[in-house]
């Protein structure tokens, strides 16, 4: 598995998605420019975290339009695989790969702590190593995280099952007290229909390392890294 | 030359916290009155065109495209001749 990790003016997460893929899976990958319009032949891409063209306008609104996602998008198309971590899913609402939208945190605040996940699916590339409900601890940092889709939007996400990553306690509850942010049914993570583009608030990329004070989002990187081998873990 | 000045706010049903905020601020201030604040964008586009039905219809695109986000925002545009 080949891995891409897109670099925008502004991402700042770039380095530590690149460092858990070259040296935590020793896996092979590449920083994509966001300028070119070549993914240098990767399997999966990567749209990480950060504040890509200073969030002016709004959140992922201006990354969207930046020459490599031409070639994102036909990746995707093609069944190719693309998670956007945390700006990145911004970007992807944005682009419209994955629907709905990310607007400000109703405290106000940029939120920057550890947060408990329930894995919903592990039938995904990304998620193939989790098991079914498990609850994971993976931080997030942001000041817009909050998932907003109008109501037939929510229903159809729900009804094909494409909420990935939901926040909980630590029984797995889904109630308001473990929402940080006000996400509509509690969402962290969707995919999109096909399956092959996920988009997460939560940061995998900074609980890879048993010195980071977790691996549980090590998980989903080898998850992917693992998807080449044979694929059908569904 | 036209200017174009678009005002961008959330759609009601998308809740606006900056919009709370504000609104309960001005009630500690005194202004117990107030029912309803939204806060929003206010971007000016001045654009080099021959006709105002040119201006409207472009600036219509680029709110589209880039300047509003229809899952969650509303706009509206007004046209003026400038300088």
């Amino acid at each position: 598995m080949r891995f891409g990790v897109v670099v925008f003016p502004g991402s700042n997460c770039d380095a530590d998605c690149y460092h858990v893929i070259d040296k935590v899976l020793a896996e092979p990958v590449e920083y994509l420019w966001h300028g070119d319009r070549d993914l240098k032949e990767v399997d999966c891409v990567i749209l990480p975290g950060g504040f890509s063209y200073g969030d002016y306008l709004r959140v992922g609104a201006i990354a969207r339009f930046s020459p490599v996602m031409e070639k994102v998008l036909e990746h995707a198309a093609g069944g190719g695989l693309v998670i956007g971590i945390c700006n990145g899913f911004q970007i992807l609402t944005e682009v419209g790969l994955l629907p709905g939208a990310l607007v400000r945190n109703p405290s106000l605040k940029f939120q920057c702590h550890n947060t408990r996940l329930r894995v919903e699916r592990n039938d995904l590339p990304f998620t193939s190593l989790y098991k079914k409900k498990e609850i994971v601890e993976i931080p997030i940092a942001h000041g817009e995280g909050s998932f907003v889709a109008d109501e037939e939007t929510l229903e159809l996400l729900e009804k094909e099952n494409r909420v990935v990553f939901r926040y909980c306690d630590e029984n797995g509850e889904i109630n308001g007290i473990s929402n940080p942010n006000g996400s509509l049914n509690n969402i962290a993570g969707i995919c999109n229909e096909k399956g092959n583009v996920l988009g997460m608030m939560p940061h995998p990329e900074r609980c890879a390392e048993e010195i980071l004070g977790g691996l549980d989002g090590e998980i989903l990187f080898r998850s992917l890294a693992g998807w080449r081998q044979g694929g059908d873990v569904a | 030359m036209f200017k174009a000045v678009v005002t961008i706010t959330f759609k009601k049903n998308i809740l606006d916290p900056q919009g709370s905020a504000v609104h309960k601020a001005l009630h500690s201030l005194g202004y117990p009155e107030v029912s309803d604040v939204r806060v929003g964008k206010h971007i000016e586009v001045v654009m080099d065109v021959d006709s105002d039905e040119i201006a409207h219809k472009r600036i219509e695109e680029m709110c589209t495209k880039l300047l509003a986000n229809p899952v969650i925002e509303d706009y509206q545009i007004n046209v003026a001749v400038v300088e």
